[in-house]
């Protein structure tokens, strides 16, 4: 146990703050799909190092971390399915203008 | 239990007239029923109360007499109750007689039984209706359109009478006086649909009205200095003592001003002049019974009153100065009025001026059992008479509706020979004309006119005896032409020769009055008829009402002779004069002076009416009405408006409208046009947004957890 919770963390954070701004900045709907992805892990991070270092003895921690890969995993499959449905109308994937939502 | 039934006397009547005004003026039948039910109960009360008093021994000194608490004034109580004398006996037994009379008459008056008039209207005559008789037609008298509404005011007229008789004191006195002038002016006024009718009421009420101002401040003046207003009180020696001993003003003791005031208050009431000139008018009225009211019953009340207050009255000699001279002159100078005017019942209502002279006048010369006993006698003849002249006229109308001729049936130069076609009305009509004149021994005016003369002549009061005498001639002149002109000789109308005789409600009353007109004279026979034999009742009984009796006047020939006289000589007169003439124009004594009753109305007229008038639109409707009230109205509907306006523009427009109404919607309006910029439609604003705002509370939520 030579690696302390912290640095676990700290990736976690890092990853998550890389996933943010992916999401951010980016155009390309498919691109800011992949960054809730990422941020999605960085929470995965997080929740098996919790209990890996807090309460290795109960399984609430790694369950958890599996629903989330569930969910990571239909989102993606509903996300891609909008986006392709939306280029097929639109024919663009950039969020920006995909703005019919607005006032 | 007597004074049970005296507290209970004026109650009937009053009942009567609610129940009929509020339930059953739709029933003809039941109204009159329960009037004449009502008055019946009331006379038999009254009945009751009589004999009782008339068998109580030295009743002057045992009256009835029962008071209750009513006003608490101060430390003490105003109290008001009943109180039956010798006095208020004999006055009661005609009142009840009289009333039950009218009630009876009524009837038959206002046709009962009588089919529904063709054209009648409410507030109008009755103008006959059309019959269809074994296939002809004619058209006959038609019932009264306000049957109902009569019996009820009567009843109302009731009520006012008895309280007015029982009271013994002034204050529920003056309250039966102002019930009955306001059925006064309601039965006057009784046909409102005409104009005459209506301004008959409307003077009616503004005389007496001046009468009753006047009594008002006499019975308050009684009550500031003696604290009471009870007869026992006022009257008591040492009150009476009092009241005479303090100067008032105008050289006038104390009870010389309460006498004058209320004297004056009389004066209105029974029609004296000056105050005179509403009784000939009142007989717009519903024929004669109305004017029995207002000539027999009502009238009475004020010369009633006089009596009354007779040892109030007598203590001051100025004071019965007035009275006397009032009241003899009243009575010849209505007499030279009765002698030139042709309706039968005008005649009648200046004769009944006369003879309440008479009675003033005897009350005026210290006469106080000789004015009771003209007030009782010629209420019944008085009564009579008057009824009498409604069963002529409704005779004569009656041959009106018959034979569509279109005379006047009130005026005597349109009769003549009624005797036959109407024989109980000539009989009942001559023995009241007989006991009016004072046809000598039988009738009862005989004996109580020429108490009046004996005791005027007695006392010293030679003026007031002549002028008295005076009025008895023409008195006896007037009846005499009357009598001639309405019965005598040959009709000289259509409609007088067909005149018919009125039912038995109308003749039962004339009848039973008729008895009484004789009859009442004979209980105050003096002693130099009877040679002592029999005492005279009357003097005895209603004399013993005063502390002391009055002493009887020695006789004397020369009143008595004066009396025959002026009766006899005056009937002989009137029947000369008059049983030729058959036109107007054959009558000498139609003096345009006369005819025009002294031109009285016209004085009248041009000194108060049309100066009220004058006030009325040049003054208070021109200047106080439309510049004062008006200016003060119009001032303060233009200062609201103003405080309108201002309220408006100042506050309501730029607070309630701009600021709280329209700024809120304003503002409203404003922060979602401001707002509505942030709802840009791309998703990675949202996102920014949400981190910032994430970001700013998780660092307010971090700060606020280390500041705590």
């Amino acid at each position: 146990m030579s690696i302390p919770l912290s640095w676990y963390l700290v990736l976690a954070a890092a990853l998550f703050c890389v996933g943010l701004y992916g999401v951010l900045s980016r155009k390309n709907a498919i691109a800011i799909l992949l960054g809730v992805e990422l941020m999605l892990n960085a929470v995965n991070i997080n929740l098996v190092a919790f209990w890996r270092y807090q309460n290795p003895t109960q399984m609430a921690g790694q369950a958890f971390a599996v629903i989330v890969f569930a969910v990571a995993a239909a989102e993606v499959a509903v996300g891609l399915a909008l986006i392709i449905s939306v280029y097929r109308r639109r024919k663009t994937i950039v969020a920006d203008e995909i703005d019919l939502m607005k006032w | 239990m007597t004074n049970w039934i005296i507290w209970l006397l004026p109650l009937p009547p009053l009942l009567a007239f609610f129940a009929i005004i509020l339930f059953t003026n739709k029933n003809k039948a039941l109204s009159h029923g329960i009037a004449v039910a009502a008055a019946g109960l009331s006379w038999l009360g009254s009945m009751v109360v009589f004999i009782k008093a008339v068998g109580t021994e030295e009743f002057g000194k045992h009256v009835f007499e029962s008071a209750i608490n009513w006003l608490p004034t101060g430390a003490t109580w105003l109290q008001i109750g009943v109180r039956v004398d010798p006095l208020t006996a004999v006055v009661l037994f005609f009142v009840a007689w009289t009333v039950l009379a009218i009630f009876v008459y009524s009837i038959g008056y206002n046709n009962f039984g009588q089919p529904k008039g063709d054209h009648d209207l409410a507030g109008l005559q009755p103008h006959g209706a059309t019959v269809n008789e074994n296939g002809h037609t004619h058209i006959v008298p038609s019932i009264e359109p306000m049957y109902a509404r009569f019996f009820a005011f009567i009843s109302l007229f009731a009520f006012g009478m008895f309280t007015l008789v029982v009271s013994n004191n002034l204050l529920t006195l003056f309250v039966g006086w102002e019930i009955m002038g306001l059925c006064s002016y309601l039965l006057i006024g009784f046909w409102y649909g005409k104009k005459s009718a209506r301004d008959a009421a409307i003077k009616a009420f503004m005389t007496t009205r001046i009468g009753d101002v006047f009594m008002l401040l006499g019975i308050a003046f009684v009550y500031s200095f003696t604290g009471s207003l009870s007869f026992k009180d006022i009257f008591q020696p040492q009150m009476l003592q009092a009241l005479a001993s303090t100067p008032a003003f105008l050289g006038l003791s104390a009870a010389g001003i309460i006498g004058l005031l209320l004297f004056i208050g009389t004066v209105g009431k029974s029609a004296q002049w000056p105050l005179h000139v509403w009784l000939p008018d009142a007989m717009e009225g519903p024929t004669p019974v109305s004017a029995m009211i207002h000539a027999a019953t009502m009238v009475s009340a004020g010369v009633y009153m006089a009596i009354r207050i007779y040892p109030l009255l007598s203590l001051d000699a100025h004071t019965m100065t007035v009275v006397a001279f009032i009241g003899s002159f009243t009575a010849l100078f209505a007499a030279t009025i009765a002698v030139a005017q042709n309706d039968i019942k005008k005649v009648l209502a200046y004769s009944t001026i006369s003879q309440l002279g008479f009675m003033i006048a005897a009350l005026g010369v210290h006469a106080y059992v000789a004015a009771a006993f003209h007030l009782v006698t010629h209420a019944f003849f008085k009564a009579l008479l008057f009824l009498d002249s409604g069963s002529v006229i409704h005779g004569m109308e009656h041959g009106v509706l018959h034979t569509g001729e279109h005379v006047d049936a009130q005026d005597m130069f349109n009769m003549g020979g009624l005797r036959k076609k109407m024989p109980i009305t000539f009989w009942t009509f001559l023995i009241g004309g007989m006991a009016l004149s004072g046809f000598p021994v039988l009738t009862a005016g005989f004996w109580s006119k020429d108490a009046i003369f004996a005791e005027a002549f007695g006392s010293g009061h030679l003026l007031v005896f002549i002028v008295l005498a005076l009025a008895a001639f023409l008195t006896a002149f007037y009846t005499m032409r009357q009598i001639t002109l309405t019965f005598f000789g040959e009709g000289r109308t259509k409609a007088a020769e067909h005149a018919s005789e009125t039912t038995w409600t109308m003749t039962l009353p004339l009848v039973v009055l008729a008895v009484f007109a004789v009859g009442v004279g004979w209980v105050g026979m003096p002693a130099w008829f009877t040679g002592g034999l029999v005492p005279d009742w009357f003097h005895e009984f209603v004399g013993g009402t005063l502390s002391q009796v009055p002493e009887a006047v020695a006789f004397n020939w020369i009143p008595v002779a004066t009396s025959l006289v002026v009766a006899l000589g005056g009937l002989l007169c009137g029947w000369l004069a008059y049983r030729k003439v058959t036109a107007p124009a054959e009558d000498r004594l139609q003096i345009p002076l006369l005819k025009n009753k002294y031109y009285f109305d016209e004085i009248y007229a041009f000194l108060f009416v049309r100066p009220a008038i004058w006030i009325a639109e040049k003054f208070t409707s021109l200047y106080m009405d439309q510049v004062v009230i008006d200016g003060i109205l119009h001032s303060l509907a233009r200062f609201s408006l103003f405080l309108g306006h201002a309220f408006r523009n100042y506050f309501d427009k730029p607070v309630i409208n701009e600021f709280i109404a329209d700024g809120t919607g304003k503002a409203i309006k404003a922060s979602g046009s401001g707002l509505r910029k942030i709802q840009a439609g791309r998703i990675q604003y949202y996102m920014v947004v949400s981190i910032v705002i994430l970001v700013v509370f998780a660092f307010i939520y971090y700060f606020l957890k280390l500041g705590m």
